[in-house]
């Protein structure tokens, strides 16, 4: 059986889409509801045989092969053409799975979230949409395609974060989120283009052969000699081009500022698209360029590397200033995504192939983080969804003492909590620990500021834990009533099911060395990898989360907190400066409002206004005042014509009679 | 025989009698009989010089022959304008119809 069902993949959610968003408001709430989870529940099907079946396969020369059931040109354009198909291979099945099962949950989430409100219909064909467009990012047979995906995606994240668009912080996050992101998908596409210019390609045929290992035929399509005839930096600037669009996807510092505010839209959705898939998309094709990084741009790497770093730093220092819930868990994202991005970048070419497994741990970390903090980050933000439900605020001061009172969120909660903080035997351990171990190998100073900043992740996260479920309750939301109807706990314990069941596996896998845990199904060189965990960095790593969670245990469990007060007392500016992101929003504000718009925005308007549209006044008024003065020649008199074409024709006779 | 300055004479005559017709009078149909004139002036000089260049042939002639039909044809037309002018405008003189004017 060949792969030709996967097409119905991109196809189910699209249907679903057109029907939602043709039909949708003829239905009820919950026959739209219906469509689309039964649409996304037949795309999880398959997406999960896909996978089976893919992962089920024998590997030849040691990797899975890569298979492109479609291709289709779709638009040639003399040596280059834009194809469009699927492609699978390890890391696209892989995203399949991720995608399909955090936006399966989703949609059966949102039946009990979105219930009753205005515009039910209209938010599931946006999230079909979504889905649609992801899953057609991760198939991608080239650049382009992924392009055209990418910014789907981006559409459709604009629409579902502005969904409640009568409020108008929705309206400017929205528009923030579409016009940062936008602006550094323009480096994507200059990228694309010098990438296409330069090596007559856009396609990915090269990803599966050098991920096959041997490196002998790095290219089946594309011209690579050429570029790297014209010059050895065009292949590095290129991609860099391209990584600037990926971290504006991603959120990576200087051009995360837009995710913060994306929580402004429902939380389902924050946790489907800003949380678990859309924020991965940059990683996800730094990981698809992969083999042109590593060969060509190795280099280059370290910009990625450096950039991964402060980001993680950053935002782990804004998010334990947050006093609202889904900020905190959005920085935290953008700290976790920054940790995905740091372990692709720390991977090195290796000794004897150019990719060997040992060399290229990061990218199979970074890929295996990118799974798990998709499953607990999704179940962070749906229980922050769960209990923002019940007490119908996102402060942190507005609850307090919830867990007898959200019992199956608390669990979930510090179920995910526990992962992302990386405690052994938690799908996050294994994950951010390979991650740890590669940027150790990478350089000790990246690793040792790595596990700082996860011992900072474990303590934000403890920090909002505890400012939950323990800590001072609010008076104001005591008799209020609470609970948790099955459609939103049944995501979330499925969620963490996932995450404690991965997490064990991987955990004694890693203690163990077992095969069959991440490193089998995706690795850089495609081989079966099997990952043994380095025991000093698990070690340290583990301890480093454990006395962090003690910290925030000791600081913000009790129902006062004198050591938080006094902390906050002491240092009143640098609470407030990590309160307001270290000013990231007013720095940009100034930039763009101060120096671009006034310096160059200005002056362009002025010479629009007044040359450009000067010049074509000038005509139309030159075109008004000829009409004007030969008005007077159109009398309606015909005999006047008449004289008038008489003496001409005589005038010309004459002359012509005088030549 | 009649000398063939004669008949230039007589065309010539017929045209500028014509034009002078047609740019001094106002009413339509004097205009009309005006412009047939400087059609007859036409057909007297082809006639004319058919016969002083060419005696053999009767390209003239028959040219003579077409435009007396055009001018019948366009005759007809131009009264039927005329009778409607004349409907619309209450009056058949070309200063009343000044609608075109810019």
């Amino acid at each position: 059986m060949g792969f030709e069902y996967s097409i119905f993949i991109l196809l189910l959610p699209l249907l679903s889409f057109i029907v939602l968003g043709l039909a949708g408001m003829k239905m009820s709430h919950k026959a739209a509801g219906l469509i689309g989870t039964c649409s996304l529940g037949l795309v999880t099907i398959l997406s999960y045989m896909t996978a089976f079946q893919y992962f089920g396969a024998d590997r030849v020369n040691d990797v899975y092969q890569t298979i492109v059931p479609y291709n289709f040109t779709w638009l040639p354009l003399g040596n280059l053409h834009f194809d469009m198909g699927i492609l699978l291979d390890p890391i696209s099945v892989m995203m399949l799975i991720v995608i399909s099962t955090v936006s399966f949950m989703v949609h059966i989430y949102s039946f009990g979230y979105m219930h009753g409100e205005k515009g039910f219909q209209r938010y599931y064909a946006f999230l079909s949409l979504f889905t649609m467009s992801m899953l057609g990012l991760v198939l991608a047979t080239n650049i382009f395609q992924m392009y055209m995906f990418w910014e789907l995606v981006g559409v459709s994240s604009y629409l579902l974060i502005g969904f409640y668009y009568p409020l108008k912080p929705a309206i400017a996050a929205s528009k923030k989120a579409f016009i940062v992101t936008r602006f550094a998908d323009m480096f994507f596409l200059v990228g694309i283009l010098t990438f296409g210019y330069f090596t007559d390609s856009f396609s990915f045929s090269f990803a599966g052969d050098i991920v096959m290992g041997q490196g002998t035929t790095p290219f089946i399509e594309g011209n690579m000699t050429k570029a790297v005839a014209a010059g050895a930096f065009i292949i590095p600037t290129a991609l860099t081009l391209m990584f600037i669009g990926g971290a504006g996807k991603s959120a990576m510092f200087p051009l995360h500022i837009w995710l913060p505010d994306a929580m402004e839209g429902p939380t389902p959705v924050s946790a489907l698209i800003h949380a678990a898939t859309m924020v991965v998309a940059g990683v996800f094709q730094i990981a698809r360029m992969f083999p042109l990084w590593i060969q060509y741009a190795p280099e280059a790497m370290s910009i990625v590397v450096w950039v991964g770093v402060f980001t993680a730093f950053y935002a782990a220092a804004v998010a334990c200033a947050q006093s609202d819930i889904k900020r905190v868990l959005a920085f935290s994202t953008i700290s976790q995504i920054a940790f995905m991005m740091v372990a692709l970048g720390v991977s090195l070419p290796g000794h004897e192939a150019i990719l060997d497994n040992h060399a290229q741990l990061g990218y199979m970390a970074g890929m295996f983080h990118l799974f798990t903090h998709a499953m607990f980050k999704a179940c962070l933000f749906l229980g922050a969804g769960c209990i923002i439900h019940a007490v119908h605020s996102n402060e942190m001061a507005k609850m307090g003492q919830l867990r007898n009172r959200l019992p199956i969120t608390h669990w979930t909660f510090l179920i995910s909590c526990l992962a992302i903080a990386g405690i052994p035997f938690f799908s996050g351990f294994s994950s951010k620990d390979e991650i740890i171990t590669a940027c150790m190998e990478y350089s000790p100073v990246v690793g040792w500021i790595m596990t700082g900043i996860a011992a900072m992740t474990a303590f934000y996260m403890f920090r909002l834990y505890y400012g939950i479920f323990w800590g001072t309750p609010c008076k104001e939301n005591e008799h209020h009533e609470m609970h948790e109807p099955v459609v939103m706990w049944l995501p979330l314990v499925i969620l963490s099911v996932i995450t404690v069941g991965v997490g064990v596996y991987t955990t004694l896998a890693g203690f163990l060395g077992w095969g069959g845990s991440f490193g089998s199904f995706v690795s850089a060189a495609g081989t079966d990898y099997t990952i043994h965990f380095d025991t000093q960095v698990a070690a340290t790593s583990t301890i480093i989360a454990i006395l962090s969670i003690c910290l925030a245990t000791y600081i913000y469990k009790g129902e006062s907190q004198p050591i938080a007060d006094c902390l906050y007392k002491t240092f009143p500016k640098l609470h407030r400066a990590a309160y307001k992101r270290f000013y990231q929003d007013e720095i940009w504000q100034y930039v763009t409002h101060r120096i671009i718009f006034r310096c160059i925005s200005t002056p362009i308007a002025w010479f629009d206004r007044h040359v450009v549209d000067g010049t074509f006044n000038f005509m139309a008024w030159g075109a008004n005042e000829g009409g004007e003065s030969l008005r007077a020649w159109q009398s309606g008199d015909v005999r006047q014509y008449a004289v008038w074409f008489i003496t001409g024709s005589v005038a010309l006779t004459l002359i012509l009679l005088c030549i | 025989m009649v000398p063939v300055e004669c008949y230039f004479v007589l065309s010539t005559l017929l045209f500028f009698i014509g034009v002078y017709g047609f740019v001094t009078r106002r009413n339509l149909l004097a205009m009309l009989i005006s412009v047939e004139l400087v059609l007859n002036a036409v057909d007297v000089n082809f006639a004319a010089i058919n016969r002083l260049l060419y005696p053999n042939d009767m390209e003239g002639m028959f040219m003579t022959l077409f435009v007396i039909g055009v001018a019948a044809a366009e005759s007809a037309v131009a009264i039927a304008i005329i009778i409607n002018v004349y409907r619309n405008f209450k009056s058949d003189t070309a200063d009343s119809i000044t609608n075109m004017k810019g």
